[in-house]
């Protein structure tokens, strides 16, 4: 086999990871602050995507341009749903976080069922089957522009979390809790901020993926699933983690399709999630539990 | 002799309970009159409306949304049917299949996908409840020596085995042939049923072309692109494949990003001809052949099943997964208007000597063998060319000439 499809299958799994690595950033920023994990990120992820389908189909919007107004209804959802529905439960056992995220995540799929029906919808923009060839590199136009535009909102968001003092005052609230409290913060505002952040992730990595996978009502499992393992495998609450995580679950699938059979590219996910909860229970770049 | 009580209007005791008994005679052979021929016959229809099938599914249900207004032109009974979702997993089929039952359904059909029709034959067989299938291709179903399954609709080894006689049929008539191919195929019931078939099939039609890669990929997948990648690393002149229609559009876009355009793509399964891969991708739907059961255009019944889809959902291509649900329900109605009954033993007996010649599908018609497997179907091969399907061959049930090589995907504007 000639060198360079190692290369393009290499580059094509990197830039898919980008936009998972995105999708997960979120699910570890809303848990490495409030502490609850989100059992519908991938309900939230099938949401952004029909939006962006009808803003697509109903007004020719490219979803890349819709990123930003998309990221924005989708933090208004996350401040909402955490505002309203989750902050009550923060205080409670985690399997009662469970049932209810698992219970929204439910009632999502189906209200999209009932609205969009089963079929799979996608979006086909004008450069759907642009390439660009670099040298012997055979670059897939969208996946590129999705991922430099992962790597564009991931650094603005390193940066807001770095730099904004409402950023820090959300470092706080996940660093201790009660210091916060004691200090004057609102707490329960800043976690629904924190909540819409996450969302607002999956509200642009939804605009994204849409460009690269047909959405079904039935998707959100899926994609659940694959944050969880991206993020467990990077360290959980941690965002370069997140990132990295999905870069690595990327192109473990595209070699491991590449190398063996593209039947076991899950299995390859799974096995090096198995491999990094052997060798370092927090993850690639997860704090050790003090 | 005690005389008998008459009253004013002349009825006399005797007389009323001689009234009751027979009135009470008629009601009972009414009720076996309307068990036996009356009532509609309720028939379970299984498909996988939801999941990753769901495009086909639907596409199926279209072949039953056609149905009643035929039979009654063909003067068969009335269908009362069940629909149940299968939502494209196999567990879900069986225990939607047992609620049918329990709900009243006394013939089962579906249900497309061949890990969710064993599963679905298995509780028929286990509740003594007809099963008629309309598509599945994995032999084993008719293998299992089961009295109450039947399928009219070829297995993989006899969709293999036509599929090579067209292609070489195609071949000698355009002089073009690839010399060597990669085999993609789904990692399914089906597809890895068609895999093991081909394996068993292909040395006895000396093909053309070699098998230089086999790929197999699960049907679900998001992204294909590392499956072309390692394909066109190959340097095949054409791709052979086995897939369903979600990954037939992802491995489109994939050859067309990557910048292979094959001398062929030849298909043995569902996929490439179905509406939504035509609407989904234009001009770049146009030059897969696809080598599956089809419809004989020729015939009586196609013309006439033709005419209602294009009056009920106008832009619609028929096509297989039409064509053979219907005929799954013509099978049906025909057995319950001969066996006269809706006894699973006596409908069971019925479709066993089915003996329809006035059908859609290409081939004879519908008769049944021991196994319950109609082995007297024949397949087509079809190209997509302009958003239509033309059939290419047989010769005899023909519509159109082949186009091969297929136009290049980077020179259709």
């Amino acid at each position: 086999m000639a060198a360079e499809i190692y290369l393009n299958v290499a580059v094509s799994g990197l830039l898919t990871g980008l936009v998972y690595g995105l999708m997960a950033v979120g699910l570890s920023v809303i848990f490495g602050v409030v502490r609850v994990v989100n059992f519908a990120h991938g309900e939230m992820m099938t949401i952004a995507m029909y939006l962006a389908i009808v803003l697509f189909n109903g007004f020719g919007l490219d979803p890349l341009i819709m990123v930003v107004p998309l990221a924005a209804v989708l933090f208004a959802l996350g401040y909402a749903m955490q505002a309203g529905i989750i902050n009550p439960f923060i205080t409670r056992p985690e399997h009662s976080q469970f049932i209810l995220l698992v219970a929204m995540a439910l009632i999502i799929a189906n209200v999209l069922l009932i609205v969009f029906g089963p079929d799979a919808r996608s979006v086909q923009t004008p450069y759907s089957f642009d390439s660009f060839l670099v040298g012997p590199l055979i670059i897939d136009a969208t996946k590129a522009y999705a991922g430099a535009a992962t790597v564009v909102i991931t650094a603005a968001l390193f940066g807001f979390f770095r730099f904004a003092p409402l950023g820090k005052a959300i470092r706080a609230c996940a660093d201790n809790y009660t210091g916060a409290l004691v200090v004057g913060l609102n707490v329960k505002r800043l976690y629904a901020l924190t909540f819409g952040l996450g969302a607002a992730c999956v509200g642009a990595a939804g605009s994204m993926l849409v460009l690269l996978v047909d959405v079904t009502p039935a998707l959100g499992p899926a994609l659940t699933l694959l944050a969880f393992i991206i993020v467990i495998t990077g360290g959980l609450g941690s965002m370069p983690g997140a990132v990295l995580g999905g870069v690595l679950i990327g192109l473990t699938e595209a070699m491991a399709g590449l190398f063996f059979t593209p039947s076991a590219k899950s299995m390859f996910s799974f096995a090096l999630l198995v491999l990094v909860l052997l060798f370092r229970p927090q993850g690639i770049l997860g704090k050790r539990p003090s | 002799m005690i005389p008998t009580t008459t009253n004013s209007s002349g009825l006399t005791r005797r007389g009323f309970a001689v009234g009751a008994g027979a009135a009470g005679l008629l009601a009972t052979a009414a009720g076996d009159f309307a068990r036996a021929q009356g009532g509609p016959l309720k028939v379970g229809v299984l498909l996988p409306r939801s999941g990753a099938q769901a495009g086909i599914g639907q596409d199926c249900q279209r072949g039953v949304e056609l149905a009643p207004a035929i039979f009654k032109e063909l003067g068969l009974p009335e269908l009362a049917i069940m629909n149940a979702d299968t939502e494209t997993n196999v567990e879900v089929a069986r225990a939607r299949a047992e609620k049918l039952i329990s709900d009243g359904a006394q013939l089962l059909v579906g249900a497309f996908d061949s890990g969710q029709t064993t599963a679905i034959a298995q509780v028929a067989e286990q509740k003594g409840i007809p099963f008629v299938i309309n598509i599945a291709a994995a032999p084993q179903i008719t293998e299992q020596g089961y009295k109450f399954v039947f399928r009219n609709f070829p297995t993989a080894a006899m969709i293999l085995s036509d599929a090579f006689a067209n292609q070489k049929e195609l071949f000698e008539a355009t002089g073009v042939a690839p010399k060597s191919v990669v085999f993609m195929h789904v990692n399914d019931t089906f597809g890895t049923s068609m895999q093991q078939g081909i394996n068993a099939v292909l040395p006895r039609f000396s093909m053309p072309y070699q098998i230089v890669e086999q790929i197999a990929y699960d049907p679900t997948a998001r992204d294909l692109s590392v499956e072309v990648a390692k394909a066109k690393a190959t340097g095949a002149q054409a791709l052979l494949l086995v897939s369903r229609l979600n990954d037939a559009i992802l491995i489109t876009r994939e050859l067309v990003k990557q910048r292979w355009s094959p001398m062929a793509v030849l298909s043995m399964g569902p996929g490439w001809y179905e509406d939504q891969y035509l609407k989904t991708l234009g001009k770049l739907s146009d030059g897969p052949m696809s080598f599956v059961p089809w419809y004989d255009p020729h015939k009586r019944l196609s013309k006439q099943l033709e005419a209602a889809l294009a009056k009920a959902y106008p832009g619609i291509n028929m096509n297989t997964n039409h064509v053979f649900t219907f005929e799954a329900l013509l099978v049906a109605a025909d057995a319950y208007k001969r066996a006269r009954s809706s006894d699973p033993k006596a409908l069971a007996d019925a479709i066993r000597t089915t003996n329809i010649t006035d059908n859609v599908s290409i081939g004879p018609g519908i008769q049944f063998n021991d196994k319950g497997q109609n082995d007297k179907l024949k397949n087509a091969a079809i190209q997509n060319r302009g958003g239509k399907l033309l059939t290419i061959a047989p010769k005899e049930a023909s519509n159109a000439k082949p186009e091969l090589p297929m136009s290049a995907y980077d020179r259709r504007g």
